[in-house]
């Protein structure tokens, strides 16, 4: 992975350095539900990102005077494990992480009925397992659907996708070396039937006409993210019928070779 | 077109269900005149009424439950009793005597220890208090024998069915006694382990199933086919290394 920064990152036919169009993204995978002892769990790779999101709750509050008497406290951690990038990261929690760790909570807490549980806690941890660019989006995208398998109620799924300027042109889903070698990177969390977005960030530098743009790509980026959230989700309980019928017809058919 | 799903359709948090004039039922809500989903489940329109079915969910306390807990702590007054819901219910010593509680001379660990499970029913339970739980009636109080099955408390209603038809089926074919609480934990004890055995395949049949229709009938002939199993189980062992 080590490789360094290329003279160019967009090519002359609009191709970018991993074979993307300027407003494709990278291909999402997602797995819902797959660890065991969590109340809720799921699992992403959007390109190189691989992040792991697992709920808990909501359950009593521990510390008690951090409960609230008329709704749940979400408590979030965003963590990067130690060999998620390419140098050894510290497993403490940095301040990035923590920066993180707020503004995803406050993308979150929208979408959940927070205040049908009052005096209880929902935790939520988000571990990267390896990082390339963007996974503050993904972590989102993740979580929710983590909350969504808890079983904990909500008015929408978060789907979160990041768009930006590399090179002077406007892209869609950058990786870390085009963020890194950019001038613009924009997350967007973004509700599809509520409409509603619930982060915009952006750093680096775009003019008025150009922001309008790459929030627009980022809103259609969020959108595709959010219809995979959906069938990835369906997913989960459609194999589980597959699984079922697969095997009553492996039954009859021993029952018929028993004859 | 007011309704967007067909009956018994999977649906996700934030769809779409239904405008107007419905009216909202379970696992969905109301805005600007719109109905969406809030869990992941089957919807179901009933006359003007929406609600979805959840797939996964917890177990909310409600007052009248039966429900199985297990003693966390014994406090000066009472137990604290994990009932698989955001809150510790409580159990006071005069809940659980059926005479005046003395503080100096009761001993409650001789009632109730941590680790005991305790079958309770719920006395008293709102949004700003924590559950409040009795032993005092028929059927209640600690467990001594059996096997307890955890399911999401989504099923329960899956287990006992309609007017009791599922769990009724379970006893007379398994010969169990079945106490089921509504935190979706199922006391199981019956006169022998294998019979013990055949309700808990049973229960986690139902649970997997649980939106499928005929489950009756087959969970029933599922038992049968088992029991019949472990009587010629010689004659099956060497069919089934014939199938591997």
């Amino acid at each position: 992975m080590s490789q360094k920064k290329p003279e160019k990152m967009i090519d002359e036919n609009d191709i970018r350095l991993d074979g993307r169009k300027l407003n494709e993204m990278r291909p999402v995978k997602i797995e819902v539900g797959v660890l065991g002892n969590a109340d809720g769990s799921a699992y992403l790779e959007q390109g190189k990102n691989k992040i792991l999101a697992a709920v808990y709750g909501p359950k009593e509050v521990h510390p008690k005077h951090l409960s609230l008497p008329d709704r749940a406290v979400l408590r979030c951690r965003y963590h990067m494990a130690p060999f998620s990038v390419e140098e050894r990261k510290s497993p403490a929690p940095s301040r990035r992480e923590m920066e993180l760790s707020k503004v995803i909570r406050e993308a979150l807490e929208p979408s959940i009925f927070t205040e049908y549980y009052p005096r209880t806690a929902i935790d939520l941890f988000i571990e990267v397992l390896q990082a390339d660019g963007g996974t503050r989006c993904a972590g989102m995208t993740v979580a929710s659907l983590a909350l969504a398998d808890a079983g904990i109620p909500m008015r929408d799924l978060v789907g979160a996708c990041a768009a930006g300027k590399v090179e002077g042109r406007l892209v869609l889903d950058l990786t870390d070396l085009e963020d890194k070698g950019g001038e613009a990177d924009m997350p967007l969390a973004y509700m599809p039937n509520a409409n509603a977005v619930t982060l915009l960030q952006m750093d680096g530098l775009l003019t008025i006409e150009e922001f309008e743009q790459v929030v627009n790509l980022a809103l259609n980026g969020c959108k595709q993210v959010c219809q995979i959230q959906k069938e990835a989700l369906k997913a989960k309980y459609i194999t589980v019928k597959e699984a079922e019928a697969e095997k009553e017809e492996k039954e009859e058919k021993e029952e018929t070779e028993e004859d | 077109m007011p309704v967007f799903f067909e009956r018994r359709q999977l649906v996700t948090p934030g769809d779409l269900l239904a405008e107007n004039e419905y009216m909202t039922g379970e696992n969905t809500y109301k805005e600007n005149g719109k109905i969406y989903a809030t869990r992941v489940g089957l919807v179901n329109y009933e006359g003007k009424k929406v609600h979805v079915v959840a797939l996964k969910s917890f177990y909310i306390p409600m007052v009248g439950d039966t429900v199985i807990g297990k003693v966390v702590e014994v406090t000066l007054g009472g137990w604290v009793i994990d009932i698989r819901a955001p809150y510790l219910a409580m159990l006071r010593a005069s809940d659980a005597l059926e005479r005046p509680f003395r503080p100096q001379k009761d001993d409650l660990t001789a009632l109730f220890d941590v680790g005991d499970l305790v079958i309770a029913k719920i006395v008293a339970y709102d949004r700003t208090h924590d559950p409040l739980l009795t032993v005092l009636e028929h059927e209640l109080g600690k467990i001594t024998r059996g096997q307890i099955v955890e399911i999401t408390p989504t099923k329960i209603p899956r287990v006992i069915g309609k007017q009791g038809s599922m769990i009724n089926m379970l006893k007379k074919e398994t010969g169990c006694h079945i106490i089921i609480g509504q935190n979706g934990r199922i006391l199981i004890s019956g006169k022998s382990p294998e019979d013990e055995r055949f309700a808990v395949m049973a229960i986690r049949k139902i649970e997997q199933e649980a939106h499928m229709a005929g489950l009756t009938d087959r969970v029933t002939e599922m038992i049968r086919k088992e029991k019949g199993v472990k009587e010629g189980t010689e004659h099956v062992s060497k069919e089934t290394g014939k199938n591997d």
